[in-house]
């Protein structure tokens, strides 16, 4: 039996499950940062002190990121345009683009790492650098999983495109939410470590 | 046939000027989103009291934040229950937020 609304939506909801169920989950993502952003403020505001992030990280090169994973979901969102246009040859240059740019933010992220740990900066150093292994490595632990299925539907998506053409852009539409969402979790986390 | 060929016989029928539009609206957003990068950046340089930083800090990120919400996540034109699902949600996280300042200024750390 095929699996319900796909493609075709749902009279109570106006939507595909594939919509809701993604932007479900998206919240529940919301809410998991939230949880660490509250509990950086917690260990922030609690502190006698607190280092400026730029003393201990590399601004420039998470400034660098920054640009990479904004150009990445550019290269995302015209991904899923170009199957909106019937260009699958397209989307498979966007799509791996977006692959692409998300290897260099993991490249860029293990140097970052590696300066750290040779310098003798762990998570137990100190309150500052706990909370930035915690949420900077929860968020590449997204971009990983992000990797994943759009490493997935650039390998298999021509033959989802051929049987299914409507269900694939929605794939790649919800794939792409949770790309853009990560992005935006970056957008927050870059300024509140490195700049302030 | 082609790959490309096959796809344009089973595409999902968009108008394409539609779509041109979309795209113009998404290389807008993108040269926004970088330009509001390097000003976040050039902001800190300017070593503001710190209170005046995070709020110019927190300002652009979320007006970055909305641009790539509203437009790459096309929240802008998206269907009512999803908004309202996301309202809940934006609501519980500045509850989240909130509760460490509730707990700071009830003196929390002053009784420590």
């Amino acid at each position: 039996m095929d699996i319900p609304y796909t493609v075709e939506v749902r009279r109570d909801t106006g939507l595909n499950n594939g919509k809701i169920g993604i932007w479900l989950f998206l919240a529940s993502e919301v809410m998991l940062f939230g949880a660490l952003f509250a509990s950086y403020i917690l260990i922030r505001v609690g502190a006698p002190s607190w280092p400026r992030g730029a003393t201990i990280l590399n601004v420039p090169l998470a400034t660098f990121n920054t640009l990479v994973l904004i150009t990445s979901s550019v290269t995302m969102v015209m991904a899923w345009a170009s199957l909106m246009r019937g260009r699958f040859g397209t989307f498979r240059f966007y799509m791996g683009l977006t692959i692409m740019l998300g290897f260099v933010f993991l490249g860029v992220k293990y140097v970052e790492y590696s300066h750290k740990f040779h310098d003798d900066l762990f998570p137990r150093t100190n309150n500052f650098l706990a909370i930035y292994f915690t949420l900077t490595g929860l968020h590449m632990l997204h971009v990983l999983g992000g990797m994943s299925v759009n490493a997935y539907l650039w390998v298999v998506g021509g033959k989802m495109w051929k049987t299914n053409p409507a269900w694939f852009t929605n794939r790649v539409e919800n794939s792409g939410l949770f790309w853009h969402f990560v992005d935006l979790v970056w957008i927050f986390l870059f300024p509140t470590l490195y700049l302030l | 046939m082609t790959t490309e060929h096959a796809a344009s016989a089973h595409a999902p029928g968009h108008d394409p000027a539609e779509i041109d539009r979309h795209v113009r609206v998404y290389v807008t957003v993108f040269v926004a989103l970088m330009a509001l990068t390097i000003v976040t950046v050039a902001i800190s340089y300017l070593h503001l009291p710190t209170h005046l930083a995070i709020a110019i800090a927190l300002i652009v990120a979320t007006i970055k934040g909305s641009l790539v919400a509203c437009y790459f996540m096309h929240l802008i034109s998206e269907k009512k229950l999803i908004l309202a699902v996301l309202g809940v949600t934006a609501f519980m996280f500045l509850v989240l937020l909130g509760l460490p300042a509730i707990t700071h200024s009830n003196g929390f750390w002053i009784h420590q």
